[in-house]
């Protein structure tokens, strides 16, 4: 099946644009003091959530653009520009701008084999899980976070080559990646004839003009964007001139050869458990469910994380399993159980994506006003930078949210569906979609429930 | 290895520039500025809560809540108060003509404990200063016991007493039952024990002495005072003692306040106790003006009920006083 593809290299400035390091660089430096500032404010402003810069950008901007935005169509957009890594790889590589003496972290050991994979991503995304509320609502702890963060990236940097940090733990990251595989843009080479035959593989080892992927990928074997972190380094260091960055259709990776594994898999329950249990908790009409949240070590509290455990990492591999047992049953093929999880569990990608979309629609549209004053008075310290610290609180499109929200799960629920029918289709089962249709619905229906009515 | 050093400059300044630039502007800008802070009491209270300042100088305050909105007044002075908003500083300017120790409170009802919400500005002058002469308060200069039980048992009364039908009685006092001395140290009770006792009250009943007495007490306040004792109650009574003075106020009501300390047991172990009720007639009319103002300017000494005599001035001791009296007489003031 052809697939549209557009390379957007074909366009010179374009290429310039993306080879030449300091447009990438001073994007990450601002970056690196957004998050910084954020730091800052988070430890020395007020502790009012809403009136701290650091909970209003990170938890509101921040994630309204990543969410809203930045996935769905620029996929792993972000982690381009995210400053958490660039502390540990200018001591990594010695340099911030061109490979240094010790590029790529070769002096470094690979992350451990039993590692390599995004079982660590999954476990801190829960984990941060069990703490959002009140991570998202009290600065000083939104601040030793993300301190946190940066910290463990620069500890794991100095232990370890390449982006480990991002590649294996970052909470963020994983679920990035993850969604990545529907958006319509793509680093790929354009032959991979070229990269087999090519000795020197200077894309992953590195040469005198840029580091090895630090993403620790081949590019020649990249079917899907899952791991590719669109630094643009490899488009520095092809002896060929063989990358191609491609606009594409939505959702393109989500091919049945593109097989996930069990933690990507894994990945799609908790995050879709995820959207389920923050809509419930932060929309909800359930108070004694909020305040047990936020009693962190409270009995409420441990009910409250058991729960989240048990939905996302039981309850809903367990039904989709059965779910598969009975594609299974209704159109059998020889395909084991434990292979039909991971393939359909693809199919949940677009469901996922829409559920986060729709749910982050409620509090983006709700309390993006918040920023403005903010954006005035960022530590809640009196100023009026911008004159717009009196503005008050004022949500916008609150009649329109539910329905956007009602279009976002209705097209998220119609894309899963085709996804598993085409799994289906090329395992010549169409029935076996089905179950995988039903279970989609179902959570949908639930979604709706949670969201809007 | 230019653009390398080019580049970690800049990565350095746009990394830390904003942040730099921002304590920079922060120190510079706030020199002679005090910070307060406010957070419910359980939460810290005033942080600070002991400032310093000088005679005759301008002392900058910037208010700031860290949790809910609280406001910012200062006891025994004409100063107005100012609500201190969630991150949202208001700045306050205050000068002080006379050293000494002013208490700064809350007069938001922003938790269980709110009235802990205290705080002192010490005022010192470089110039040598006599110390005042104390002026013991009424319930002081007659030896009143505060704690001393003083309930009625045997009260007959189906209906408040009523101001305008002790009017409508058209009975001639005699005049010491209307001076402000025998009103602020009788109890209506011994009011109503002494009208009994005068020919002019022969032919009337029981309750139609009792709206003598009303219309007695009526006779020693007006409106404006009564106004002014109706904020003040408002503000800093109600939350305990109930809107409507019954003892029920939303901080006070066991049931929905057991689980804090309000009525938890105290740190000696003695329990607090319930906030007044204003309408147990039982109580309150044997009780007189004195006793009351004895219990705002003391406090309930282990009741829960905390001491307003560093808050309130004489005047708005006794207008507080005075509208208590509200509560079981119909006075005939228009509302």
């Amino acid at each position: 099946m052809t697939t549209f593809k557009y390379n957007l290299l074909q366009h010179t400035w374009i290429k310039k644009l993306a080879t030449n390091r300091w447009p990438l660089l001073i994007l990450r430096s601002i970056a690196l003091g957004g998050f910084v500032f954020v730091i800052l404010v988070g430890i020395l402003g007020t502790p009012i959530g809403n009136h701290n810069f650091a909970i209003v950008a990170v938890w509101i901007a921040w994630w309204a653009a990543l969410m809203l935005l930045l996935v769905p169509f620029l996929g792993r957009g972000w982690c381009a520009v995210c400053p958490i890594p660039m502390p540990g790889e200018w001591l990594q590589n010695g340099v911030v701008l061109g490979p240094g003496k010790n590029s790529q972290g070769k002096k470094r050991r690979r992350f451990p084999k039993p590692l390599r994979s995004i079982w660590l991503q999954n476990a801190a995304f829960s984990l941060l899980a069990l703490f959002s509320v009140v991570i998202l609502t009290r600065p000083l702890v939104t601040a030793w976070v993300l301190l946190g963060m940066i910290l463990l990236a620069v500890a794991l940097s100095l232990v370890f080559e390449r982006r480990s940090f991002c590649r294996y733990v970052c909470p963020v990251g994983g679920f990035i990646g993850l969604y990545s595989q529907l958006a319509p843009v793509e680093l790929r080479v354009i032959d991979s004839q070229v990269c087999k035959s090519h000795a020197e593989k200077s894309c992953y080892q590195g040469s005198e003009n840029g580091s090895g992927c630090p993403w620790n990928v081949f590019p020649g074997s990249l079917t899907v964007n899952t791991n590719c972190g669109l630094c643009m380094e490899c488009l520095r260091t092809c002896d060929y001139d063989n990358i191609a960055l491609n606009l594409r259709t939505f959702s393109a990776d989500l091919q049945p050869q593109n097989q996930s594994k069990l933690d990507e898999a894994y990945k799609a329950f908790i995050m879709l458990g995820s959207a389920l249990v923050y809509s419930a908790v932060m929309l909800g009409p359930w108070g004694t469910l909020k305040q047990a949240t936020s009693q962190i070590g409270s009995l409420p509290w441990f009910g409250y994380a058991m729960a989240l455990l048990a939905l996302t990492w039981g309850l809903l591999p367990g039904l989709f399993y059965l779910t598969n047992r009975v594609g299974l049953f209704i159109a059998p093929t020889p395909h084991p159980p434990h292979q039909t999880f991971t393939a359909y569990a693809v199919a949940l990608l677009p469901l996922g994506l829409t559920a986060w979309v729709a749910f982050s629609f409620s509090f983006v549209f709700a309390n993006i006003s918040y920023l403005w004053p903010a954006l005035s008075d960022p530590f809640g310290w009196g100023w009026n930078l911008l004159g717009t610290a009196a503005l008050v609180w004022t949500p916008y499109l609150t009649s329109l949210t539910p329905l956007l929200q009602m279009l976002v799960l209705i097209g998220g629920l119609i894309w899963s569906s085709y996804t598993a029918q085409k799994i289906a289709g090329e395992c010549k089962a169409p029935h076996q979609a089905w179950p995988v249709m039903m279970f989609s619905l179902f959570v949908t229906i639930l979604l709706l429930w949670l969201l809007i009515a | 290895m230019k653009q390398e050093r080019l580049a970690r400059l800049l990565v350095l300044v746009l990394a830390l520039g904003a942040g730099a630039a921002a304590l920079a502007f922060r120190f510079w800008g706030s020199s002679g500025v005090v910070e307060v802070h406010a957070a419910m009491p359980d939460q810290g209270g005033w942080l600070t809560s002991n400032i310093t300042a000088k005679a005759g100088e301008p002392l900058r305050l910037r208010l700031v809540s860290d949790d809910v909105v609280h406001s910012f007044a200062l006891g025994q002075s004409d100063f107005e108060p100012v609500d201190v908003l969630p991150g949202r500083p208001t700045e306050v300017t205050l000068t002080f003509d006379e050293p000494g120790t002013y208490t700064f409170f809350c007069t938001r009802w922003c938790g269980a404990d709110h009235w802990r919400m205290r705080g002192t500005i010490t005022v010192t002058s470089n110039e040598p200063t006599e110390p005042k002469a104390f002026d013991p308060p009424l319930y002081l200069q007659l030896g009143i016991d505060l704690d001393a039980p003083h309930d009625l048992h045997d009260l007959d009364l189906n209906r408040l007493p009523s101001a305008e039908k002790g009017a409508a009685l058209n009975v001639t006092l005699p005049p010491e039952f209307l001076t402000p001395e025998y009103f602020r140290s009788h109890t209506p009770y011994q009011a109503w024990e002494d009208l009994n006792s005068v020919p002019v009250t022969t032919n009337l009943n029981k309750a139609q002495v009792w709206d003598l007495v009303a219309w007695a007490w009526e006779q020693n306040t007006n409106p404006a005072v009564l106004a002014a004792g109706e904020a003040l109650y408002q503000r800093d009574c109600a939350a305990c003692h109930g809107v409507e003075g019954a003892g029920d106020g939303i901080f006070g009501v066991k049931g929905t306040t057991e689980n804090n300390s309000l009525h938890e047991a105290g740190p000696n172990g003695h329990s607090l106790e319930m906030p007044t009720n204003f309408k147990d007639l039982d109580h309150i009319l044997a009780s007189n003006s004195a006793m009351l103002q004895g219990k705002i300017i003391r406090g309930g000494m282990g009741t829960g009920m905390p001491s307003w005599g560093l808050i309130y001035t004489e005047a708005q001791t006794w207008a507080l006083v005075d509208y208590l009296w509200t509560f079981v007489f119909e006075y005939s003031f228009e509302e």
